[in-house]
């Protein structure tokens, strides 16, 4: 295995290019920190690492947008937006040493708790330049924040794992930080009552900049997360009216760092499930008789349940338990994920598009083969 | 070539007198809102279902005829424009709520659905946020197509952000599935490709949107300016204190009087209105408006009014969205354009367009969404006047581009259609065209599906370009193609 660093752009493209002459198969890579995900059948021939190619190159404070190498580690691009007061509303778990990139993200489809108000990776991509396997290298979106011109093709590779061909950069829309924060947080040990309090908190006009819930071992707590000028007033007054065991605080930073870990496990199974708000009742019961814990946004109706990997079968039996939302395998030992059938069932003739867009985009098939189903 | 044929086997699915293909007929179907480009089709269908809408188009994919797919026709780029020798398959009459489901803040419909209708189909607790000026016409399938804007997309987003799934009927008459209720979901965001790429993709038939909890209150302002630039800044300050309005519009002095002359709203002869719309929760969205006013004086606002009620603030919003119409009582003819540019260029660009103004020798009105960036200069002439037509469009050409220098867009929410496509290339280079039509083939090879638009010059598709070679690994098992 062949570890590519390269320096432009250009080369990157030139890279996939030579891959794609020499049947070499090709996996992107940034911080490494969701290296697992998507697992491709085959260890690649070259990774094409986005390590020089980490600089933000744009941060146009009065436009709230920039343009970020797909190298740039999302903890360094905080911090830089954080000094003019602004973030770019994208709270994944950022890994160990929080070597997560940008780039890695958005091709992981990763999101955190502010996904309930601000919207996945790819509601906050302006555009992307990519670099393809015919040589090239291809831009589209734009610097601003409104614009239809072109396909969307930043969507398109959001979430793509490397397969299409490799995002070198992005342009991202970035939001001011509110004035304060404060955070509600009710406690319950009974699973309906957490998942009746949850939806009905996403109905109301609250709001708010994150709703999640986390579920372990027989007891729960639902978070929600108001920001404003007003924010320890209004979280007073939703953990007075919130039928649980409540209260609030304002000082609730390591609260959603926690909660953001629950994302992820390195002994356990983690499977992230595409469902709904009025299905939670339903996840938390299975997470239960399973005996694997739950955290996710109650609002968006996205969950990760963590499970023994002792169990082969449980995975099985969470897809049957949640018919029919898709259940992917995210996190899993090297042991267990191997043995792991990763995505679930498809949909045969979404997949046949798939593949039309696929072989079309790298028709030699030396993106990141196996990484999508 | 004969339609003939096809025409008889499209009677055969929806009925003979859903079929038109006479003169008269088809005049009605020959343009979208973008009047002055006519393209007479050779036959217009108006199926009834999903399921008759797949017939149709694999009819059409059989005979080889190409197709586009149209909804209210308000477009404003020439998307529904007719193809010479095609059919036009209107949806307008899959217009059923299949289901609202407000635990799940989902609402499911045909694509003939108009926009306001999602709405009202969820009030009073929820709403739909893209609002495009036409809402209570323009349909949800066009709003699919063109990934439409509206007044309220700065803090709330563009139609893309609002729909979690479709059902697709692909140009070879397959039917897929993209997305659903859940969001999310592992696998290629086909559906994110889908929304915006204007018709040449395929027809959505059923269409999944996300809806959201009415704010808890709104306060919606209008101040006026004697500069422009005053208007400018008082946004600038807006965004630079960390609010994001539900709404911020700017309209200037000629779209103010077209406005007025239209409207009765009570708005002043001035340089520029700001119009103002805060949501939120209460103590937010009072704290908000008290922070605008006070930017509004401070940028020395010459009045300004808080809409006291529901009716106040229709009014006001009555008066914004009659700009474009309006300006039929000002001028026989305009041009509306859709530019966009980083909000801070804003004062640049306005000046360099009133110099391009001054130099064609045409008034242009400016009408925007101040927030995003997203002009709508309208060049007013006189089509009458012989060779007026052709100078206001080069004119709104040159605003185009001065809009792409500054690091904007060739298009905010009108799709590029016919009428931008030749400014394509001034924001896009080969390599990203090449890429764009990567999509368009692996949709729509033979390119049925509205060809002509959004693409600046014909391109084939052929096969699956570099025959593919199956990988060592792939052939022994070891790896998948994907």
């Amino acid at each position: 295995m062949r570890i590519e660093r390269p320096e432009s752009y250009a080369e990157a493209a030139a890279l996939l290019g030579d891959a794609a002459s020499d049947g070499r198969l090709v996996r992107p890579r940034g911080g490494g920190t969701k290296w697992n995900w998507g697992a491709p059948a085959a260890e690649p021939d070259w990774i094409l690492s986005t390590s020089r190619l980490d600089r933000v190159l744009e941060h146009n404070v009065g436009d709230l947008t920039a343009v970020l190498q797909a190298g740039a580690r999302l903890a360094d691009a905080q911090a830089l937006f954080a000094e003019a007061g602004q973030m770019l509303a994208l709270d994944p778990p950022l890994g160990e040493r929080d070597a997560a990139t940008i780039g890695g993200i958005v091709a992981a489809a990763d999101s955190g708790p502010l996904r309930h108000r601000y919207g996945a990776a790819r509601d906050l991509l302006l555009g992307a330049t990519v670099a393809l396997s015919d040589g090239t290298v291809a831009r589209s979106g734009s610097k601003v924040i409104k614009n239809v011109a072109g396909y969307d093709l930043a969507k398109l590779f959001a979430g793509s794992l490397g397969t299409l061909g490799t995002i070198v950069e992005v342009v991202v829309r970035l939001h001011p930080r509110p004035a304060s924060t404060a955070t509600v947080i009710g406690v319950t040990g009974s699973a309906e009552e957490l998942a009746q309090a949850a939806l009905s908190l996403s109905q109301a006009p609250l709001e708010l900049d994150a709703l999640d819930v986390c579920w372990e071992s027989g007891r729960g707590s639902l978070l929600a997360q108001v920001g404003g000028v007003a924010a320890a007033v209004r979280a007073a007054r939703i953990a007075r009216e919130l039928p649980l065991d409540a209260s609030a605080r304002d000082d609730d930073g390591a609260l959603w760092a926690r909660q953001r870990e629950r994302q992820r496990s390195s002994n356990g199974v983690v499977i992230r499930v595409s469902g709904l708000p009025a299905e939670l009742a339903r996840a938390l019961a299975l997470a239960e008789r399973l005996d694997a814990s739950l955290a996710g946004r109650a609002g968006v109706g996205t969950w990760w349940l963590t499970l023994s990997p002792s169990e082969p079968d449980a995975v099985d039996e969470l897809r049957r338990g949640l018919r029919p939302f898709p259940c992917a395998v995210v996190d899993a030992p090297r042991d267990a994920g191997r043995a792991t059938d990763r995505w679930g069932p498809s949909d045969p003739a979404l997949v046949r598009l798939s593949h039309r867009v696929k072989e079309r985009f790298d028709p030699a098939g030396v993106c990141s083969p196996g990484a999508l189903p | 070539m004969s339609v003939a044929p096809l025409a008889r086997e499209l009677a055969a699915i929806c009925g003979d007198g859903n079929v038109l293909t006479h003169g008269d007929q088809l005049r009605t179907y020959e343009s979208d809102a973008l009047l002055h480009l006519r393209v007479r089709p050779e036959l217009v269908v108006l199926p009834d279902t999903a399921e008759e809408v797949r017939r149709v188009v694999r009819s059409c994919h059989e005979a080889g005829v190409p197709w586009v797919a149209r909804g209210a026709g308000t477009g404003l780029s020439g998307g529904a424009l007719p193809v010479e020798g095609g059919v036009v398959i209107v949806l307008s009459r899959l217009r059923s709520i299949l289901e609202v489901d407000l635990p799940n803040a989902r609402v499911v419909v045909e694509p003939g659905v108009t926009n306001l209708d999602v709405s009202r189909a969820v009030a009073p607790t929820h709403f739909f946020p893209p609002d495009p000026s036409s809402q209570t016409v323009c349909t949800i399938g066009g709003n699919v197509a063109e990934n439409s804007g509206g007044a309220h997309c700065f803090k709330y987003g563009f139609t893309t952000n609002y729909v979690t799934g479709l059902d697709l009927v692909l140009p070879d008459g397959d039917v897929v599935t993209l997305g659903g209720k859940e969001v999310d979901r592992p696998g290629l965001d086909l559906l994110g490709a889908f929304v915006g790429s204007e018709g040449t993709l395929g027809v959505a038939t059923r269409v999944v949107l996300r809806v959201v909890p009415v704010p808890a209150d709104t306060r919606t302002l209008v101040a006026y300016f004697d500069e422009m630039e005053a208007a400018g800044q008082t946004v600038s300050d807006i965004v630079a204190e960390g609010i994001v309005p539900g709404a911020i519009e700017i309209m200037d002095r000629l779209s103010l009087r077209a406005a007025e002359q239209a409207t009765a709203a009570g708005n002043p002869d001035v340089a520029a209105a700001l119009v103002v719309e805060l949501d939120g929760p209460a103590e937010e969205c009072e704290a908000r408006t008290a922070a605008v006013v006070a930017l509004c004086e401070r940028n020395g606002a010459s009045g300004l009014r808080v809409a006291r009620d529901e009716a106040e603030r229709a009014l006001i919003w009555r008066a914004r969205r009659a700009a474009f119409a309006a300006m039929g009582r000002i001028s026989p003819s305009y041009y509306v354009q859709d530019s966009v540019i980083p909000r801070t260029r804003l004062a640049e660009v306005l000046g360099r367009i009133d110099e391009l103004a001054r130099e064609y020798g045409f008034p242009v009105a400016n009408v925007f969404h101040a927030g995003d960036g997203n002009l709508h200069p309208l060049v007013a002439y006189d089509a009458r006047e012989p060779g007026q037509a052709e100078r206001a469009e080069e004119l709104s050409g040159r605003i185009v581009l001065a809009c792409v220098d500054a690091g904007g867009s060739i298009t905010g929410e009108h799709g590029v259609g016919l009428d931008k496509k030749r400014y394509m290339g001034a924001m896009f280079s080969e390599a990203d065209l090449s890429a764009f039509q990567k999509l368009r083939c692996a949709f729509d090879p033979l390119q049925r599906a509205n060809p002509g638009k959004v693409m600046p010059t014909p391109r084939l598709c052929g096969e699956v370009p570099g025959p593919y070679r199956q990988h060592p690994l792939e052939a022994a098992g070891l790896a998948e193609r994907f």
